[in-house]
């Protein structure tokens, strides 16, 4: 049905796609795996016309097709949902649907009539949306079903899935791989982009298997398993596994109780969470993301508007609800923030100016005139052993930040959150979007520094980093703790049922520890 | 005594809130699509003194509102190659349009007319005229939206037709035996203005390129992946905004007064751009939000003269600053509660 | 060395672009661009009348172009120069008229609108503070409102020229002004409150030029401003807070208070036009004395990429503009002055362009933050 022929795409420098040849057949659902970088969304946003490729052809239905804009797939019959849901939030579903495919005259826009097929095509595929429904008030789950139904209501008879079980837990995984295997039955084709080799496994007819921009292998699923598909995926034999001793832990130093926060509209996003950290630990905090736990970890560095939180903070025995994020940071409060780009760079200054951030205004930064004037020496023999103890590449202290990767970003951020001498570190997504050397090194950073006696609160959406690190794991659902195990004794599964709310495993919740 | 001042002063409110209510809706179709139109005020100078300086050759205004309108188009069309072609920062761009219209009308006139910044008079009879029919067509567009969002829309069309022009017909009565006749002969851009706000409401809630614009503004992205053309919207949006905001600067130089004088707009583009956020990027708010502002005007003007109990005259100088430090009190006291278009003032990057 | 190559190749490009754009308008109106240009040029760098003029001319500029740049460097567009300049020159005449002893008209009257006589070393200092301060207060202004409720300080700087105006004009008008004096100045300052002008220390130049000690205080006004940005902790966390507020909260600043500190610094250093204009040109305020200086220093410190050297050159580009476009005004057929105008506002397009590719303003600033 499809066929991409010898496409190659380059970004600046960056080969993102080398000849790339991918075939799939009608009416089945075709995986691509690789990992991040390998160029699978890069390929498939060429099928779908929103890059065009520097070289090759596209084939749909034995024919080549020059397709240059989104517009010209969906005439074709080609539909994508994105990662990141392309929705307008604050419109109505069946706004969002017919956003580009109206129906109806210039103009008048006929919304009654594209809501009554919007619900017909729902049923037919089991999706269960409400047309009428604004999209801002629903679930991740039905969201991408939106996305879906956007896809069908164009007449799409292929449909580009970008890494479509990233935002969801493992039961939404199960429904929604029936959704998609009902698609199949009715002849529709299915490209499923992921990195999830389970899920390779347990939906897809044929798999192909990309790395570095090129295709490294094509195969029936039935013929293969985990360890091939990972051989390929990976080039090397590969499994990631952290080694660390057991904790010994000593006393607490973060204790939390009842901690609310609401966002600036008033919502709630976070509900009475309680819970301790120990010197020596690593607590780790699991769950979908967008579930509460950016609001704990910003309530804890103090990034919160002490209006928008109720409960009580104790660090040391010390009560610092109300406490600036300075005043903490003088504590003894690290925090590694979950969007560097947003939070923990200026991606304008210069590698020196960023090594500071957050201790900018006291010694050794400052010096003379009663500490008022910076004193650029200290700071860049600080930058300097910075880079050279956390192996920021290019070693340049006088470099803007954003010219480093993204693995070199984290490590600047990290080794100025370790050069606190913490107590204790707030940590977000550590190793998002960050090279496989990094992130091995970024890790045993952290083991280090738990065996030094830190208190580590980590928080991850990647479950296996999480699980693999944290000595005890929290799960929260929707803004609330819903669980406390032990990492080493818990499944996947269970794990999974905990972060969809579906049941609690601790009863009275909030009275551990 | 006290009838006709209050009589008069809502016959000024509607006049000042006009050339507002132009510059705020034109603002309203920009800002709805996510670009910033601070230019509002640059625009509206554009306008007048296009219309005045045509209007003076041509010896007829509507060629002067034309040529107005297209100034606005042109002017905006810099403003918008600047923010969706060059991606530059959109308050930067709108201010430089700003200064650009202190200094070009000065320099044309100066060129033109030899005057240092001012038009000569336009005859009255050579002004945009007043018109009756516009004025009862208008009537009934606001009339006929009004009715369409009640119950009665689900009547048969021809019966809501009918009912419309009966209740037109009563109003008009209504007006034209009394003393609010008046409000029956408005100027023509008065009568656009007005009759634009449901016009616009309908555009943005029940067009396919209202749709587009709200999706544009909220979520580029989204609108790209769904086929959309960003760029088209955002043009399009941009230059109707300068040929409205023309429109509300060609009312002031050839309809309410005579001539074009040097920023004879005296920030009114900004106030609009205050009752824009105070009308939360709604066509009917904004217009709500225009007339209070136009109120407030027409109360200060009122005032000018006005004795003290002690005898003394109130400062003009006070009089003058009652819009602007009302504008300051309405961003400060509601801006927080009005949500922006989520993507207003970014420029649109495709991902890589 | 190539640092500084590249940067001056954008500005230069905008520039010329500029002149050839405003060629373009002189010629439909039926002048010769050349020409204009020369005399424009010709006129501005002679000696010593054109140079002492231009520096004359840019001084204000160089204060303003600061006063934006500072905000700028802070994620702010501070259009409201324009109202502080107006507020700290009436307060700099206030304070030399209260505290400058009586004055005598030209009819020999005394005229008593003071309080005091202070001596010159006293009275200068004092009211140049009082300029210096009530710029910096109107300028908090705005800042304290965008930092308080979020509102937009485009608009609330504009709201607040007007109100300054008004008000300035208003005191002037019923309590300064000299009475049967047709035009709206108030009354003349104190002797002692004039500093000199620098045609008493530059031989050949002579002293009827107003280019005055004010220009010196612009010269150190920009190595301050310099040494605030990049060299203190308080330059360090108001341009964090311009290059992305959010991070710079993480880094426990408080943004809210570099916008209010910002504001505060940037309306003092427009407030300092009123030295050079009060203290040091009209010896008296004068309503209407400023051409725009405040809106021009949008395009100086555009031009400048928000650098206090960079200020101090495109802000003599612009004297060298002003002071050659007097002379075009006079001695061609049509164009005036204002191509003055239509040249800084063309500089402003090209330079706000320009950002896209190298981008003075993050993704994240506070310019692209607010709701306007």
């Amino acid at each position: 049905m499809l066929e991409l022929r010898n496409i190659t795409k380059r970004f600046g420098e960056v080969l993102a796609n080398d000849r790339v040849n991918i075939k799939v057949a009608g009416a089945t659902i075709h995986a691509i795996v690789g990992e991040n970088g390998a160029g699978k969304s890069t390929a498939m946003r060429i099928a779908y016309g929103f890059y065009t490729a520097d070289d090759g052809e596209i084939v749909i239905d034995g024919e080549v097709r020059p397709i240059q804009s989104p517009h010209d797939a969906i005439a074709l019959g080609v539909g994508m949902v994105h990662q990141h849901f392309m929705l307008v939030e604050t419109m109505t579903v069946a706004e969002n649907i017919v956003l580009g495919a109206e129906p109806g005259s210039g103009v008048a826009l006929d919304l009654g009539q594209a809501a009554e097929q919007i619900r017909a095509l729902s049923d037919e595929f089991k999706l269960a949306i409400d047309p009428h429904a604004t999209v801002e008030h629903l679930s991740v789950g039905q969201q991408q079903r939106i996305e879906l139904l956007k896809a069908l209501y164009r007449h799409a008879r292929l449909l580009i899935l970008d890494e479509p079980t990233a935002v969801l837990t493992p039961q939404e995984v199960e429904e929604f791989f029936a959704i998609l295997r009902g698609m199949r039955a009715q002849g529709k084709t299915i490209i499923i982009i992921t990195h999830k080799l389970s899920e390779v496994l347990a939906i897809s007819d044929q798999v192909t298997i990309m790395r570095d921009g090129r295709v490294v292998g094509e195969l029936q699923t039935k013929n293969t398993n985990a360890a091939e598909l990972a051989r390929l995926m990976v080039g090397r034999d590969v499994l990631l596994r952290i080694e660390k001793p057991d904790a010994k832990t000593g006393e607490t130093v973060l204790s939390v109780r009842d901690l609310s926060v609401t966002a600036r509209d008033g919502t709630p996003r976070l509900n009475g969470a309680s819970f301790e950290v120990r010197a020596g630990e690593i607590v780790g905090v699991a769950g979908v993301e967008g579930n509460g736990q950016t609001e704990l970890i910003e309530a804890l560095a103090g990034l919160v508007a002490p209006t928008h939180l109720t409960g009580l903070i104790q660090f040391q025995g010390r009560d610092i609800t109300r406490m600036d994020a300075r005043a903490r940071k003088e504590l003894g409060i690290a925090h590694i923030p979950e969007d560097r780009h947003r939070r923990g760079l200026l991606l304008d200054f210069d590698l020196m100016e960023n090594s500071i951030l957050g201790v900018h205004y006291r010694r050794p930064a400052v010096a003379h005139f009663g500490n008022i004037l910076l004193d650029t020496e200290a700071i860049r023999r600080r930058a300097h052993t910075l880079i050279e103890d956390f192996d920021v590449r290019p070693a340049n202290p006088d470099l803007p930040a954003r010219a480093l990767s993204g693995g070199n970003q984290q490590k600047l951020i990290i080794g100025r959150e370790f050069g606190l001498r913490p107590a204790l570190l707030l940590v977000s997504q550590p190793t998002r979007g960050v090279d496989i050397g990094a992130i091995e090194f970024i890790h045993n950073k952290l083991v280090r520094l738990r065996d030094e006696g830190c208190a580590v609160l980590l928080v991850s959406a990647e479950l296996e980093e999480v699980t693999a690190l944290a000595d005890r794991l929290l799960i929260v659902h929707d803004g609330e703790i819903v669980g406390r195990v032990d990492p080493k004794q818990v499944t996947t599964e269970e794990i999974g049922l905990l972060m969809t709310g579906g049941h609690e495993r601790t009863p009275q919740r909030g009275t551990m520890n | 005594m006290r009838d006709i001042f209050t009589l008069s002063l809502i016959f000024s409110t509607i006049r000042l809130a006009t050339p507002l209510l132009l510059a705020a809706l034109g603002g309203l179709y920009s800002e709805r699509a996510g670009i910033i139109n601070i230019a509002l005020e640059g625009l509206m100078l554009a306008g007048a003194f296009t219309a005045a300086a045509v209007t003076h050759y041509a010896g007829n205004p509507w060629a002067g509102l034309l040529a107005g309108m297209v100034a606005g188009v042109l002017v905006a069309a810099i403003h918008a190659v600047a923010c969706i072609r060059f991606k530059a920062d959109q308050v930067v761009s709108g201010t430089a349009i700003n200064i650009l219209f202190l200094g070009v009308p000065a320099f044309l006139s100066g060129a033109l007319f030899a005057s240092s910044g001012s038009t000569p008079q336009i005859p009255k009879e050579q002004l945009l005229p007043a018109s009756t029919i516009l004025t009862v067509i208008a009537l009934f567009i606001i009339i006929s939206s009004l009715v369409s969002q009640t119950r009665l829309r689900r009547l048969h069309p021809g019966a809501q037709l009918a009912g419309n022009a009966l209740l037109v017909g009563l109003i008009f009565a209504a007006l034209y035996y009394t003393r609010l006749r008046p409000l029956l002969e408005q100027q023509v851009p008065v009568v656009i203005a007005f009759a634009l706000v449901p016009v616009t409401w309908y555009i943005l809630y029940r067009t396919a390129f209202g749709l587009r614009l709200r999706a544009v503004g909220e979520n580029p992205e989204a609108a790209d992946a769904a086929g959309v053309s960003v760029r088209g919207i955002r043009y399009t949006a941009v230059l109707l905004s300068g040929a409205l905001a023309a429109i509300g600067g060609a009312y002031l130089s050839i309809g309410q007064s005579s001539l074009f004088t040097r920023n004879m707009t005296s920030g009114r583009g900004f106030i609009a751009l205050a009752a824009l956020i105070f009308g939360k990027w709604r066509p009917v708010q904004t217009m709500l939000a225009c007339l209070l502002f136009g109120f407030t005007e027409a109360v200060a003007i009122q005032l000018q003269g006005v004795h003290l109990p002690s005898g003394e005259e109130i400062p003009n100088q006070f009089i003058q600053i009652i819009p602007y430090v009302l504008t300051i009190v309405v961003l400060a006291g509601f801006i927080g509660q009005s949500r922006a278009p989520r993507a207003l003032g970014l420029p649109y990057v495709k991902e890589k | 060395m190539r640092g500084i190559l590249r940067e001056l190749i954008f500005p230069l490009v905008a520039v010329i672009a500029a002149f050839i754009i405003g060629g373009i308008f002189v010629l439909l109106i039926g002048d010769n661009p050349i020409q204009t240009y020369r005399l424009l040029i010709g006129s501005a760098l002679s000696w010593p009348d054109g140079i002492g003029y231009t520096l004359f001319y840019a001084t204000p500029l160089i204060f303003t172009g600061l006063a934006v740049a500072v905000a700028f460097r802070c994620g702010l567009l501070n259009i409201g120069a324009e109202g502080q300049l107006i507020v700290a020159a009436f307060a700099a005449a206030w304070v030399s008229i209260k505290f400058g002893g009586v004055v005598v008209d030209v009819f020999g009257t005394p005229l008593n609108f003071s309080w005091a006589s202070l001596p010159g070393l006293i009275l200068i200092p004092l009211a140049m503070l009082a300029a210096i301060l009530a710029g910096g207060a109107w300028g908090a202004i705005p800042g304290f409102l965008k930092a308080r409720f979020g509102s937009h300080e485009v608009i609330n700087t504009i709201m607040l020229n007007f109100i300054a105006v008004a008000l300035v004009s208003y005191f002037t008008q019923y309590y300064y002004k000299v009475p049967g004096d047709p035009i709206l100045e108030s009354a003349p300052i104190g002797a002692s409150a004039h500093i000199a002008r620098l045609g008493r220390f530059i031989p050949g130049l002579p002293e009827r030029i107003p280019l005055n000690v004010a220009f010196i205080l612009a010269l150190v006004a920009c190595a301050l401003v310099y040494v605030f940005l990049w060299r203190t902790k308080w330059g360090y966390e108001i341009r964090a807070t311009g290059a992305n507020p959010l991070a710079a909260e993480y880094g426990g600043i408080s943004v809210r208070r570099q916008i209010v500190l910002a504001m505060a610094v940037s309306g003092a250093l427009a407030g300092m036009v009123g030295i050079n204009e009060v203290l040091g040109y009209r010896y008296r305020y004068y309503e209407g004395f400023s051409p725009g200086y405040g809106f021009t220093g949008i395009a100086v410190a555009l031009l400048g990429r928000n650098h206090p050297v960079g200020v101090l050159l495109s802000a003599i580009l612009f004297g060298v503009l002003i002071r050659g476009g007097i002379f075009v005004d006079a001695f061609t057929d049509h164009v005036t002055k204002d191509l003055v105008q239509v040249l800084q506002a063309i500089v402003i397009l090209f330079v706000a362009a320009e950002a896209a590719f190298r981008g003075p303003f993050g993704r994240f600033s506070l310019l692209k933050r607010s709701k306007v």
